[in-house]
């Protein structure tokens, strides 16, 4: 079996992503146990390779790991030879040298999971590069957006609100939901929305006045570098919040509402929205596990069943 | 006056049999003999008898061609030899079929004084197998902050002026710089580029950008200094040269200037003659280039004006990077690709099959016209005149790897690919140079 890696959406069909997905929701039960781990992925090695700081991928890519039973080790940029300058190519070629099964990597550029992957014998999973793709998000949103509105997402609307210029979640989420049939617009702040995105076949909108067509109102971070002296995407966080920002008025009845975190209370969304039982946040975080280790499974042993027996 | 240097090798004897011969000077093509003696063509003709002791080519079937001429060549001596030195970019120059070859001035250090220039044309004396001719930088350091010594470079045989790699940083240096020129007879080329547009993008802003999340270069970062390079050309009736445009929207400016009679010249690459923003989605950091590759509508408004002489020659921008400033992520990669080696049977094969371009107006966009902008005397197949030309052999195929190249550095936007069309041998300044396989 050739070596599979997971860099961005489009490296995946529709199938891939249901099997993903199936698998899981079959893991699911695992995570309500009292022992929450099983062997199955016993004797393999995953390496967490993060050149950017997160809380939520590297810490769920690690548990989802261990509660498979595979063995890990975690990289990151501070502390290690990177600080001194080792390139990212001399770090991959280093650590390939213990056999991993699967590096999970994030950075800051786009084009570095390309490079790992042109340098290595493990699978590689992209756990975000720069502005490009972040595949696990999407996925995790679509297992979470089945779990809310059943197996079929086909017709369902979805606004992504916010910075979709430096927005990799946007990206991944865009295909992938475009993917199982949903319909995607973007709103935000016209210098925050990519020229020329609509050849991504999404509908584009520099305010909120159509929010109340869409099922789910997935909101974006508006990142504080961004907002440097001179950047001038926007005029001021006041106005931003005052335009697009989410609270309760804003929203109809039944909206779901989903971010990718962490999230910044009283800029994009209301203190109030961010606990409402409608958002659907904390569920996101969930179905990360889950699903991030239907990745790291499905990477290991196949998309498919009959690879899946040899691999076991 | 001198503006070519290289070293002096012995003179060659040769009579190329039976290629098409194709000259646009003269308006000759047709299959002929051509003799070279000491250096010097010394008849084209039919059953061009062979004089005792000649080496015979036989080169049916391939074409001779007049040699061809870069206005824009990376060499980058003094400073970085590790990525190439004169006798690797000459060799690359020689077997890409050229003859003469400009070498841009934003070394380390720049070439912003005489005695820099003069050192380098020693070199060239010293190492280089192609003549090897050089621009002087516009301002000391490449800082856009004060002239360098424009009089001086030019009596020590600067070719022109250019800060590429950098634009012009405001009107008043461009101004003055023109307004300077009338003191020599050169020119100012000009890299195009708009800073505060330019941003810190890294490929042409687009559709391809939007889904790849790459900061995006506006057509606008260039076609606005363009515009504006041009308005002070027209005040200060100044000379100017653009590097290669790549945008639609420039060579409207390029097009209306030239209508009013503004004294100005203008190259693109084959990089953006053949190539698209499409292929970045690869993130292949060979694809990395400033300006960027557009889309295919600037693609084709370039071919157009190439072929219609809005454009008036192809120049190869050859920038070789050390593998660890390629080999890194896209968004972190330096900007270039090399392209001597490669240009002509890039172009060859994507225009003149298909008659987007026909070989004699190709010929004069990479050897003549480039020529006569450089001031040195055009390559032309012609009795009494020096042997300038190369063979190529337009049905040869070849791939593009580390080892073809000639270059140290073999970032190309063209590695791994086969391409066709092979230059068989180059004769430059009545030297044989390049022999394929030799």
């Amino acid at each position: 079996m050739a070596k599979r890696d997971l860099l961005s959406m489009t490296d995946l069909s529709r199938a891939d992503v249901e099997l993903i997905l199936d698998t899981a929701e079959s893991f699911l039960p695992i995570l309500h146990r009292d022992i929450k781990k099983v062997p199955t992925l016993r004797g393999r090695t995953v390496v967490n390779l993060f050149y950017e700081s997160s809380t939520r991928t590297s810490s769920s890519f690690d548990l989802a790991a261990k509660r498979l039973s595979a063995d890990t080790i975690a990289i990151s940029a501070k502390g290690s030879a990177i600080d001194k300058g080792e390139s990212l190519k001399d770090t991959t070629l280093t650590l390939s040298a213990y056999s991993p099964d699967i590096i999970v990597i994030r950075h800051p550029a786009a084009g570095a999971c390309q490079l790992v992957a042109r340098n290595t014998g493990a699978s590689v999973i992209n756990a975000g590069d720069g502005k490009h793709q972040h595949p696990s998000q999407c996925l995790l949103d679509l297992f979470t957006l089945r779990q809310t509105f059943g197996r079929d997402l086909d017709g369902l609307k979805v606004a992504i609100v916010g910075d979709i210029l430096h927005s990799r979640v946007a990206r991944s989420d865009i295909s992938g939901f475009q993917m199982l049939g949903m319909r995607v617009s973007v709103v935000g702040p016209p210098a925050m929305i990519p020229r020329e995105i609509e050849a991504m076949g999404v509908g584009v909108d520099y305010d909120l006045e159509k929010l109340a067509e869409a099922d789910v109102v997935y909101l974006l971070r508006i990142q504080q570098e961004r907002m440097a002296e001179g950047a001038n995407f926007i005029p001021s966080l006041r106005e931003y919040t005052a335009m697009y920002g989410i609270s309760r008025a804003r929203l109809r009845k039944g909206q779901k509402v989903m971010h990718p975190g962490p999230i910044n209370r009283g800029v994009e969304i209301s203190a109030e929205i961010a606990d409402d039982e409608d958002t659907l946040i904390t569920q996101q975080v969930e179905s990360g596990l889950a699903v991030r280790m239907a990745i790291l499974y499905r990477t290991i042993v196949g998309f498919s069943e009959s690879d899946a027996q040899e691999a076991v | 006056m001198q503006r070519v240097w290289c070293r002096d090798l012995p003179a060659t004897d040769m009579l190329v049999r039976g290629a098409r011969v194709v000259d646009p000077l003269i308006g000759l093509d047709a299959v002929r003999d051509v003799l070279v003696r000491k250096g010097v063509v010394t008849a084209v003709g039919d059953a061009v008898e062979t004089p005792k002791g000649v080496r015979v080519v036989d080169a049916a079937g391939c074409l001779l061609l007049p040699g061809f001429v870069d206005l824009h060549t990376h060499t980058r001596v003094p400073g970085r030899e590790d990525e190439e030195d004169l006798t690797s970019v000459s060799r690359a120059a020689a077997a890409g079929g050229y003859v003469a070859i400009f070498a841009m001035a934003n070394t380390d250090p720049a070439v912003d004084t005489a005695p820099v220039l003069e050192s380098l044309q020693r070199k060239a004396q010293a190492e280089a197998l192609v003549p090897i001719g050089l621009f002087a930088a516009v301002t000391r350091g490449l800082q856009s902050a004060e002239l360098t010594e424009m009089w001086e470079l030019a009596e020590a045989g600067a070719v022109g002026f250019s800060d590429d790699g950098r634009p012009l940083a405001n009107c008043h240096i461009l101004r003055r710089a023109m307004q300077y020129l009338k003191v020599t007879d050169r020119f100012i080329a000009v890299h195009a580029q708009d800073d505060s547009l330019m941003g810190a993008g890294v490929m042409h802003e687009g559709a391809v950008s939007a889904r790849l999340g790459l900061a995006g270069i506006p057509t606008i970062s260039e076609s606005i200094d363009v515009a504006r390079s041009l308005e002070i050309a027209a005040y200060e009736d100044g000379r100017l040269h653009l590097c290669h445009v790549s945008t639609a929207r420039s060579l409207e400016h390029l097009a209306l200037a030239r209508q009013s009679g503004v004294r100005v010249t203008a190259e693109a690459t084959p990089h953006h003659l053949t190539l698209t923003d499409e292929a970045v989605e690869s993130l292949d950091s060979n694809l990395k280039m400033n300006p960027p590759l557009r889309p295919e509508s600037d693609r084709k408004a370039l071919v157009e004006a190439l072929r219609s002489g809005v454009i008036d020659c192809i120049a190869t921008d050859h920038a070789p990077h050390a593998q660890q400033e390629k080999e890194v992520p896209f968004e972190e990669a330096a900007f270039g690709t090399v392209g001597l080696e490669t240009a002509f049977a890039v172009i060859y094969a994507a225009m003149v099959p298909g008659k987007q371009l026909s070989l004699p107006v190709l010929v004069e966009r990479m050897s003549q016209a480039p020529a006569r902008i450089a001031g040195i005397a055009e390559p032309t197949i012609q009795p009494k005149r020096p042997a300038d030309f190369c063979v190529v052999d337009p049905r040869a195929t070849w791939q593009v790897t580390a080892a073809s190249l000639h270059s140290k550095c073999a970032n190309s936007a063209w590695l791994g690919a086969t391409l066709k069309g092979r230059v068989k041998l180059t004769v430059a300044a009545g030297r044989l140079v390049w022999e394929d396989g030799a």
